[in-house]
């Protein structure tokens, strides 16, 4: 039923995830399987993109690896492996070390991620803290390079102000300042544009492309927006309904897209070079249409490829007999090498 | 800052002047009077008219308010008629209040202590049994009537098991010296220990009695107040920190969780002094609150006129202060 795993994970891979599956639901009733069996790796210093629409599970992966997950109510299978250790086996104290030292991540809305009555610079300290050990002054100082570090102008001011008193980038910068502090080898971002305006979102995602690069940092890139994945990844998955539909380095996905859904989210990417009047391609439907993937492929009735066979057998997540390089796809009717939106 | 609360005591003056106006107007159509009481029903008209003249009750409701203001503006509220009779109302007031400060400051002392730790842990494991246990517990303490669990209690543990007195301050056979008039505190600074434990001993029922509306309601804020907050955003954003879980609770999840709190606990400041009233009287136990309902049955004016307008002024400043406490640990508002 779950698709043939990757490769088996080499020494130089800093996390590898396996059939990492994720149910939410009461006791009695039918479990909602929110993560079906994803598999992907991260190398140290790369940025993995994990795109799809809104519902595809991308957050609920993220916060699975974190073990974010509220206590109750889920259930979690499969494995995260980071640098030899299977996070999902760790207990909540492990986990609690390794969040923010090895692991950090960053949220999509800024405003609401940081806490409204402490000082950011409290908020950035608190880590160098519990993670370097380092006494609160020795922390401040610190907190005061990295808000400098991240682009915030006047960072000893900034220092003791509070979220409300900053602008919507600012905030994203501190939060980025906070999850890089201790250094990380990976950091997970969650979808941490979409809440900025869009001359904004530029300017944090070079920062975090800057920094990564900088630190050596691995990202795991989550969005909607093919768009930004085309700036800043080098391997793209693309999620659909739970499961991964499609995998390519970068350069591949973007030259030879197979999967009709990785196309339909290409033609809604707004182009500066479009004509005036075209209008942007929607993918017809929404995540709501989905079937289950146990009756057949779960985009089936939003395909505009879809043959009987899709509505009969489900997909399995296959190495692409035309490409070249690695790129797994899960498609019964893919577009041809090449295929349009 | 210091507008505000300059702005505030201003206010304050309003308030109490028409708080004074309706109370002074109110009390005087009430059915029976002073008259009555500190006479009976059987005296002659003469007798009566010959007091009424001594107290002032002859002339008109509007002339009588503009005395009894005058009178106040330079610190007399009158004497007592009844309760201590002879005794300056101000005075009665001033040496019943320890007894009431002490009380309430220790029932609510025993809310808090009680109702925040709970209510927290609630929260963290809601729908589970000490969630549903205590819900239960606070509705009993909002649905139980203040006087009859003070019966309870007092039959229980007073007169059927002497663990604890059944009323009074402190037992005057041990002779207590005196500086501020709060027992406990006497005790101890006078060293005299047997003195402050046996104050506290009569504190305890009376306390617990009083405590268990402000605890009942505090409980409930926040239990809701941090169930909402352990959904919010930025406390995930502390949990993927990997901060100690001493650090989320105190500083992420229960100071934004009891900014709510704060204002609820001043709020039942004012419940406090009803519950206050009915305590007392049950314990009897000499504090304002049995004072105030000695006034009422005997219709002591000056006395019902001095406790009704402290209780207005205590309540406004304990708000007012409540007010300031909020401005300090919201910075949204000390920073605006
Ligand atoms: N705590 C939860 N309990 C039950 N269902 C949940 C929970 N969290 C997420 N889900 C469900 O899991 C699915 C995937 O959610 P997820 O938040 O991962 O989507 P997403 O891809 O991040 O979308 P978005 O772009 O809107 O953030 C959704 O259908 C959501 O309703
Ligand atoms: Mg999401």
């Amino acid at each position: 039923m779950t698709a043939p795993s990757p490769a088996p994970a080499t020494t130089d891979t800093l996390l590898s995830v396996r059939d990492l599956t994720v149910e939410f639901g009461t006791k009695g009733q039918t479990p909602f399987r929110a993560v079906d069996g994803v598999s992907f790796d991260v190398r140290p210093g790369q940025t993995v993109g994990l795109v799809g629409e809104s519902g595809c599970g991308k957050s609920v992966t993220s916060l699975a690896i974190m073990g974010l997950l509220p206590k109750r109510g889920n259930k979690v299978a499969g494995s995260a492996t980071f640098d030899g250790t299977d996070l999902l086996t760790l207990d909540d104290r492990e986990m609690r070390d390794r969040r923010g030292r090895d692991v950090a991540m960053i949220f999509q809305d800024p405003l609401s991620s940081l806490n409204p009555v402490v000082s950011i610079g409290v908020q950035v300290a608190e880590v160098l803290q519990r993670h370097r050990g380092m006494k609160k002054s020795a922390a401040m100082a610190e907190s005061r390079d990295l808000l400098d570090k991240v682009g915030i102008p006047d960072p000893s001011r900034r220092l003791k102000e509070y979220p409300h008193q900053l602008s919507g980038g600012m905030r994203q910068r501190a939060l980025i300042a906070m999850a890089l502090a201790c250094k990380p080898r990976l950091l997970i971002a969650d979808e941490p544009t979409t809440a900025l305006d869009v001359t904004i979102q530029a300017q944090i995602l070079n920062l975090l492309k800057e920094l990564v690069v900088d630190s050596g940092t691995a990202l795991i890139m989550i969005t909607h927006d093919l768009g930004v994945v085309a700036g800043l990844c080098d391997e793209v998955n693309v999620l659909y309904g739970g499961r991964i539909v499609e995998t390519a380095p970068r350069h591949e996905l973007f030259a030879s897209p197979r999967h009709p859904y990785t196309n339909g989210l290409l033609g809604s990417i707004p182009r500066l070079d479009g004509a005036r009047n075209e209008q942007l391609a929607a993918i017809p439907g929404s995540v709501a249409d989905n079937i289950p993937w146990t009756s057949g492929c779960a985009f089936a009735p939003r395909c505009s490829r879809a043959i009987d066979v899709c509505r009969a057998e489900t997909p399995s997540l296959e190495q692409d007999s035309v490409a070249i390089e690695d790129h797994l796809l899960r498609c019964h009717n893919p577009w041809p090498t090449g295929g349009e939106a | 800052m210091l507008r505000f609360i300059v702005r505030r005591l201003l206010q304050a003056v309003l308030v109490l002047f028409i708080v004074s106006l309706l109370l002074f107007t109110w009390l005087r159509k009430l059915p029976g009077g002073p008259i009555d009481a500190i006479l009976g029903e059987r005296a002659t008209p003469e007798t009566r008219a010959a007091l009424r003249k001594t107290l002032g009750l002859d002339q008109s409701i509007p002339v009588q308010y503009l005395h009894f203001l005058n009178n106040a503006i330079h610190g007399n509220f009158g004497t007592s008629t009844q309760v201590q009779t002879g005794t300056d109302a101000l005075d009665l007031f001033f040496q019943r209040l320890p007894a009431t400060v002490e009380l309430s400051v220790l029932a609510l002392i025993l809310a808090v202590i009680t109702a925040i730790p709970l209510g927290y842990f609630a929260a963290k494991r809601h729908g589970g049994f000490l969630d549903t246990g205590s819900v239960v517990l606070s509705l009993v303490g909002v649905a139980v009537p203040v006087f009859f669990l003070g019966f309870v209690l007092k039959y229980f543990f007073s007169i059927e098991w002497h663990m604890l007195p059944p009323a009074g301050r402190q037992n005057p056979d041990l002779d207590a010296t005196r500086i501020t008039n709060f027992y406990v505190l006497d005790g101890l600074l006078t060293r005299e220990y047997d003195a402050a434990w046996d104050a506290l001993k009569h504190l305890i029922l009376p306390a617990i009695t009083l405590a268990s509306v402000p605890f009942a309601v505090i409980f409930r804020i926040t239990r809701a107040s941090v169930l909402e907050v352990l959904n919010e955003d930025y406390v995930r954003t502390a949990e993927s920190k990997g901060l100690s879980e001493r650090i989320i609770r105190g500083r992420h999840v229960l100071h934004n969780a009891l900014l709510p709190v704060v204002t609820t606990i001043g709020l039942q400041v004012g419940a406090l002094l009803t519950g206050a009233v009915l305590t007392e009287t049950v314990f009897g136990y000499p504090g304002l609150g049995d004072a105030l309902a000695q006034a009422f049955r005997q219709r002591d004016y000056a006395v019902l006129q001095v406790l009704i307008l402290a209780a207005a002024l205590g309540y406004i400043l304990v708000n007012l202060l409540v007010d300031v406490a909020y401005a300090i640990i919201d910075p949204r508002i000390r920073t605006r």
